[in-house]
């Protein structure tokens, strides 16, 4: 493998990451406020599959990209008036919109079965794409391509260094105690539910237009890809720069999968396809690994400032889901 | 800022927890608030801060009528209330927890409210690093964050619900100082509490609510018999300090050394007998707390070896422990202790001993009407725990311990209690230790320690005294001592 090759693969990766991380990062937002969207893999069939059909009557990526985010956000508002207004299970809703989502993708999406449909144009970021090796690798792409960079620095951002950030994390660790502080806990979760499904929405017009182009209904190989964003969410511990890093690690994970198998023959070909989820699950434990008696004995035994330090880090590298996920919450 | 509240009233289904409540405190004032456990304070605190709406009845903030929404338009009326469970965010940040909610653009200035963090900090002797998590702090830390937090937010009327439970005696002094300064500046303190000291010492005037109604109210200089007659509608009194005669050793801990993030514990030796009382003293997060939770087997020690009743313990589970007759008892109530949103009927039947996979509804019902009647508890066998006063959610704790016990461990037992609960919960735990069990217990209140323990330890930054006789022992020593006076140069313990 030469390094051009290398560059347009590792380019490639960047590109099949896109929609994995506006849906991860939607449901990061969902979940910081306490509400889990389990229907996120019928949602982005859905979404592609609608937004692809308005693409192609209308001719309008845009449409087709505001309709994805439409029924993403309409969705998500089906599971927050369920659970947050009339309390019900956030798991058992979402796992019936799930189905009930991909199923209606299927059945409506027939008209539009192999159609030819647009697809989001390659823009070269002006000046930016002729530097060497990074060029090509970051900015050769698509608008989506590079809102997907910009979508992880600012739900980031947002989580963690504003004052409406810090009420998000508070509503969906202790929302009594964001309630005296003034949060409208309740306006707030629909509000971060619904932004947090338009998010995912914007995943299947982004396959259906651009990774994935085109809609082949049961065929379009989108399904299970909501799960495997669902436990990207978790693996990334709620914050959006980790949940960034897994979805990279997936893609880039499957993308070794490809380019190594030639060279693999005596290795079966679906064990290079499953790998990736196992090597999720060792990456998640080791991120986890301070809660382990051993290490806790083996940190007692290191010099005082070695230890804080790594005491300090381990606790930081720590992630425990918002403590109020899925509790319903009653001002009084 | 001046306070008033005309004819409040409050219910809760059939509870009438507040009955025409009538209060004035002018400006610069300290209120003292007393009365029993589920009198109706925290309610009628409740009803000023927003926390929840009276059925009926006027506030007026300087003169003017104000209807008060919400906790947060509260704190912008001026209006800020620490809650007895502080109401923060355990797996935050402290500067993090300090900020949120604070108004302001979208970016905080982190490096301006770490400064103001930490002059205000200093000014009330509160040593903490702002980057560190919120769940490594004591309850009683946590609390001070709180109070650290409404005076930054700028709160003209402070309530503080039972404010002093959680902290040391020189934190009391502290705190004390800056609510009197802030009084002089004209600012109104509302202090609920039980210890009648606590209100002669800071407040300047009292007032007794009993069963929802205010029945009586005193200024300085206060008779505290009278106040005690109004709170209880009878004389109340200590009794004389009972000893044991310990028996055969239960617990023993050998050359156990303990390490946390912040402190670490060395080289300690201990036999606790049965019949014995041991009491803990030392500045919260001293190290008293991982003594506890170690004689629990919740934590392990790092060298040393921990028997019980000859067995060795040293790593086995708080299962196995519990096994040996070993109960814990954890400050936190409603996190730790009890599971909000059960109730009362449905926690003793988790605490018996499970005898068959399907719940025996009536014998549960039978069990808890029995238990709340035993501990006077106020409340129904189906009342949720959090529907509970704080004292009478103590009282449930302690009425689940089952028999038989040998070794009861117990952070804070009276915290939140009324005198005659306390005097009440004791003679209940006097009982277990004739009954040959032994127990263990963390206190702040000097005078609980004296009382009630045969030897007391004290803990400070992670060193260890020898045994105290208890009888022997003075408020006055114990407190030099907790304050880090008259340790001996070199310590072997
Ligand atoms: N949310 C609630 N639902 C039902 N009853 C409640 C609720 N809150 C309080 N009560 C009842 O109202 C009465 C007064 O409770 P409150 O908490 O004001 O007492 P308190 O004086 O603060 O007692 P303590 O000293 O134990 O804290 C009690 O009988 C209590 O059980
Ligand atoms: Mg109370």
């Amino acid at each position: 493998m030469d390094s051009n090759t290398i560059i347009i693969g590792l380019a490639g990766v960047l590109v099949a990451a896109a929609p994995l991380l506006f849906a991860v990062i939607g449901e990061t937002i969902s979940e910081r406020a306490g509400v889990t969207n389990l229907s996120m893999n019928g949602t982005i069939l859905l979404s592609a599959m609608g937004g692809f059909a308005v693409a192609v009557s209308t001719d309008s990526i845009l449409l087709g990209f505001l309709t994805g985010a439409g029924i993403g956000a309409a969705v998500a508002l089906i599971v927050a008036v369920s659970s947050i207004t009339l309390k019900q299970s956030q798991v058992a809703v979402g796992f019936v919109l799930a189905l009930v989502t991909r199923d209606l993708s299927y059945f409506l999406g027939n008209p539009f079965m192999g159609l030819e449909g647009p697809r989001l144009p390659a823009w070269n970021i002006p000046l930016l794409a002729d530097i060497p090796v990074l060029g090509p690798l970051l900015f050769q792409h698509d608008l989506m391509t590079y809102l997907s960079y910009l979508l992880v620095f600012l739900a980031w951002l947002w989580v963690f260094r504003t004052r409406p950030g810090l009420m998000l994390q508070g509503i969906g660790e202790r929302p009594a105690a964001a309630f005296v502080r003034g949060a409208n806990v309740n306006l707030l979760r629909y509000a971060y539910t619904v932004l947090g499904g338009a998010l995912v929405g914007l995943a299947g017009p982004l396959y259906s237009l651009s990774v994935k182009a085109g809609w082949k209904g049961t065929i379009s190989g989108l399904d299970g890809i909501g799960w495997i964003a669902l436990s990207i969410t978790i693996f990334g511990g709620w914050n959006p720069a980790r949940a960034a890093f897994g979805a990279y690690l997936f893609a880039l994970l499957q993308w070794l999968g490809l380019v190594l198998q030639p060279s693999m023959p005596g290795v079966p070909s679906q064990v290079l396809q499953v790998a990736p989820f196992p090597l999720m699950i060792l990456t998640l434990l080791l991120v986890n690994i301070g809660d382990a008696e051993w290490v806790e004995r083996t940190l007692a035994a290191m010099p005082e400032g070695t230890r804080r330090f790594f005491t300090k880090l381990l606790r930081a590298m720590r992630a425990s889901p918002p403590a109020a996920l899925g509790v319903p919450f009653e001002s009084d | 800022m001046k306070v008033e509240l005309h004819s409040i009233h409050k219910y809760f289904g059939k509870v009438h927890a507040n009955d025409n409540i009538t209060l004035d405190i002018p400006a610069g004032t300290i209120q003292g608030i007393l009365g029993e456990n589920g009198a109706g304070k925290s309610t009628l605190m409740k009803v000023l801060s927003g926390f929840i709406q009276a059925d009926s009845g006027e506030i007026l903030l300087d003169g003017k009528p104000v209807i008060i929404h919400s906790p947060a338009d509260a704190i912008k009326q001026g209006v800020g209330m620490l809650h007895q469970d502080p109401l923060d965010f355990p797996p935050m940040r402290i500067i993090d927890n300090f900020i949120l909610g604070a108004p302001g653009g979208l970016f905080p200035n982190r490096a301006a409210i770490t400064r103001d963090f930490k002059a205000l900090a200093q000014e009330y002797d509160f040593s903490i690093d702002p980057e560190s998590y919120v769940d490594a702090l004591t309850v009683g830390e946590r609390q001070q964050l709180e109070i650290l937090r409404l005076l930054w937010l700028g709160a003209r009327v402070l309530i503080l619900d039972e404010p002093t439970t959680g902290i040391s005696a020189s934190q009391k002094q502290k705190l004390f100082a800056t609510l009197r300064k802030l009084a002089e500046q004209g600012k109104t303190m509302i202090f609920v509490s039980h210890k009648l000291e606590d209100v002669e010492a800071l407040c300047h005037q009292a007032v007794v609510l009993r069963q929802g109604k205010l029945i009586g109210e005193m200024k300085k200089p206060f008779d505290p018999k009278k106040l005690v007659g109004m709170m209880f509608d009878k004389e109340v009194s200590l009794g004389a300090r009972q000893s044991a005669k310990p028996g055969e050793v239960l617990l023993s801990m050998q050359h156990v050394s303990l390490e946390d993030v912040r402190l670490k514990l060395k080289d300690l030796s201990l036999d606790v007998h049965a019949g014995e009382v041991i009491g803990l003293s030392g500045m919260e997060g001293s190290g008293q707390g991982p003594f506890l939770r170690a004689c629990a087997g919740l934590t392990r020690p790092v060298a040393g070896h921990v028997k019980l009743k000859g067995h060795d313990m040293t790593g086995k589970s708080y299962h196995a422990y519990k096994h040996q007759g070993v109960e814990f008892l954890p400050a936190a109530r409603l996190e730790e202790g009890l599971v909000p949103g059960l109730s009362l009927t449905e926690h003793f039947i988790l605490a018996e001993e499970p005898k068959g996979v399907f719940i025996d509804r009536e014998y549960g019902g039978k069990l808890a009407a029995e238990r709340i009647q035993s501990f006077n508890i106020k409340g129904t066998p189906l009342s949720t725990v959090e529907s509970l006063s704080g004292g009478n959610q103590q009282r449930a704790l302690l009425s689940l311990l089952n028999d038989p016990l040998s070794l009861v461990l117990i952070e804070h037992p009276t915290r939140g209690l009324d005198i005659e609960s306390v005097i009440y919960i004791w003679s209940k735990l006097k009982e277990r230790c004739k009954q040959g069990a032994a127990i263990i217990f963390i206190s702040s209140d000097l005078e609980e320690i004296l009382q009630y323990s045969d030897r007391v330890l004290v803990f400070f930054s992670g060193k260890v005294s020898e045994p105290l006789d208890a009888a022997q022992t003075t408020v006055e020593q114990l407190g030099q001592l907790i304050g880090g006076k008259g340790w001996p140069e070199k310590k072997a313990a």
